[in-house]
């Protein structure tokens, strides 16, 4: 039964900080709306005994990614409001088509799953998934993972490189 | 239903605690720096001065809470909220004593024990920076935001290093969990040394640094740098709110303490002689980390007497091109020495 309520409450607050998000005029609170619904999913994934994923969740999105989009938004001002009237031809009606099939797609999903029910919560025969996930990740799925790893790097040497050297000849031509 | 009842009391005696420990923590503060600077120091109010904190944190809260008018209220006011629960939170995974067992069943001293304790932890520290950036973005004035994209700059840089200093304590410990941690570290070597994770040394060293760049303390304490930028991200704060941060701050500070004894030093762990009364047996352990965690607040009380600040490009560029290369470096060396223990030489 608790987690059904703690499912409620953090789904309600997720959905609010969407919307927020969204509809929020100032940009920083559009960022502590997703925050907050990042926050809420973490929650839930700690409902489904997700613990490790939870965790993962509020590093990477809630400590990473949303600060520098915090600081990217401090940085850059947010006084000037952005041009509202500016709009794709027939937004509003592609909006609608699009939100239509999104609900049509969460009601075929939900006919088959809806609520299936889950483990008890806080059953300590389900914390181990740390060992669960290394274990698939540095065991079944070993070379993956390093691949994606060599992936990840390569980006981001390529990127310090392409900066740093543009950046090197473009000073020369100014020297020239 | 028993274990949230049980989770309830212990989370009440974890903040009352917590707030106990900051009424000292901030007076013997006082105390140590004045001596160290040849002062008297506070000793008016108690004996000692030791009901000083007391007096000072009443009359903050009867002060008035200045808003500034081109702070952004909603945010201004939650900042100081956002800076203490990441530091009420992550006081709540430390182990303060060996679990007691009262009437045959087994209570641990910590409010709980985490699968993901040390992720946890991270995890919220990670949070604690969005007080600092908000607060400084909020109160509409140039030094708070001076301080705070500062403050972010800094605690985003040292929480890598932090988090890859913790690296080799999760690899030799074999698990995430703090309890399990602390656990690992109550053997001895060669039956006299305590088999504690300093042995790890680049690590603790590493870790404590980042300790103190993650709670902006000195030498580290860029972000509310009096002679540069007033009081940094909490200058535009005034009464109750500014005590909220001035609370965050000093829990941070015994937490990372804490988080030292509990991952390098033992944890609660020291000799318990058998035969002793269960009393004694309970209470000796909480004495043992109560020691330990007060010995890592002097350090880093004496430090701040001692250090001069750090040059603003100084600090990052110790951050980037020491402590993370020298923890990636160690890190490797970790695994290499974990790979012979496990699987003997490769060439054998």
């Amino acid at each position: 039964m608790s987690e059904v309520i703690v499912f409620v409450i953090f789904a309600a607050v997720a959905l609010v900080g969407a919307i927020s998000m969204v509809s929020a005029r100032n940009p920083v609170y559009s960022a502590m709306g997703l925050l907050s619904t990042m926050f809420s999913l973490a929650v839930l994934y700690v409902v489904l005994d997700a613990h490790l994923v939870a965790a993962v969740q509020v590093i990477i999105y809630a400590g990473a990614v949303m600060t520098l989009f915090l600081f990217v938004i401090m940085l850059i001002g947010v006084d000037k409001a952005d041009a509202y009237g500016r709009q794709v031809p027939a937004q509003r009606i592609m909006t609608f088509v699009v939100a239509i099939g999104f609900f049509a797609a969460i009601a075929l999903a939900a006919r088959s799953a809806w609520i299936t029910g889950s483990g008890a919560f806080g059953d300590p025969e389900m914390n181990g998934t740390i060992e669960a996930v290394s274990d698939e990740l540095f065991g079944t799925w070993t070379i993956v993972f390093l691949s994606t790893v060599m992936l990840l790097t390569i980006a981001a040497v390529g990127t310090i490189a392409l900066a740093y050297f543009g950046a090197e000849v473009e000073d020369e031509e100014a020297l020239l | 239903m028993t274990i949230f009842i049980e989770a309830g009391i212990k989370v009440l005696l974890a903040f009352v605690f917590l707030l106990v420990t900051v009424l000292l923590l901030v007076w013997a503060e006082r105390k140590w720096v004045s001596d160290l600077q040849n002062r008297i120091g506070p000793e008016r109010a108690g004996p000692f001065g030791i009901l000083q904190t007391l007096a000072d944190g009443m009359k903050l809260f009867f002060k008035e809470s200045l808003t500034p008018t081109k702070a952004e209220f909603g945010i201004y006011i939650a900042a100081p909220v956002i800076a203490l629960l990441p530091a009420l939170l992550i006081f709540l995974v430390i182990p303060i004593g060996a679990p007691i067992e009262i009437n045959g069943t087994e209570y641990t001293l910590q409010v709980v024990d985490l699968n993901i304790g040390l992720l946890y932890i991270l995890a919220l520290s990670s949070i604690a920076v969005y007080a600092v950036a908000l607060a400084g973005w909020a109160s509409g004035s140039k030094y708070p935001l001076l301080g705070s994209v500062r403050a972010a700059a800094q605690m985003i840089s040292y929480e890598a290093a932090m988090g890859l200093a913790l690296v080799p304590v999760v690899m030799f410990a074999g698990s995430a969990s703090i309890a399990t941690i602390v656990e690992g570290q109550q053997g001895t070597f060669g039956s006299f040394v305590p088999a504690w994770n300093i042995v790890l040394l680049p690590s603790f060293v590493i870790f404590l640094i980042a300790g103190f760049a993650e709670t902006n303390r000195a030498p580290f304490d860029l972000v509310e740098a009096e002679s540069e930028i007033v009081g940094g991200y909490h200058t535009e704060y005034s009464g109750i709110r500014f005590a909220f941060f001035f609370l965050a701050e000093y829990i941070n500070i015994f937490n990372i303490s804490a988080l030292t004894v509990t991952l390098f030093l033992g944890g609660w762990g020291g000799p318990v002689p058998t035969g002793l009364p269960t009393a004694i047996q309970w209470v000796l352990p909480i004495v043992y980390f109560l020691i330990k965690t007060w010995a890592v607040v002097f350090f880093f009380v004496w430090v701040r007497a001692t250090m001069p600040r750090m040059r603003y490009d100084q600090l990052m560029s110790f951050g980037w091109k020491r402590l993370i290369p020298v923890s990636l470096v160690w890190i490797m060396l970790c695994a290499v020495a974990l790979g012979f223990r496990n699987f003997g030489a490769p060439w054998s």
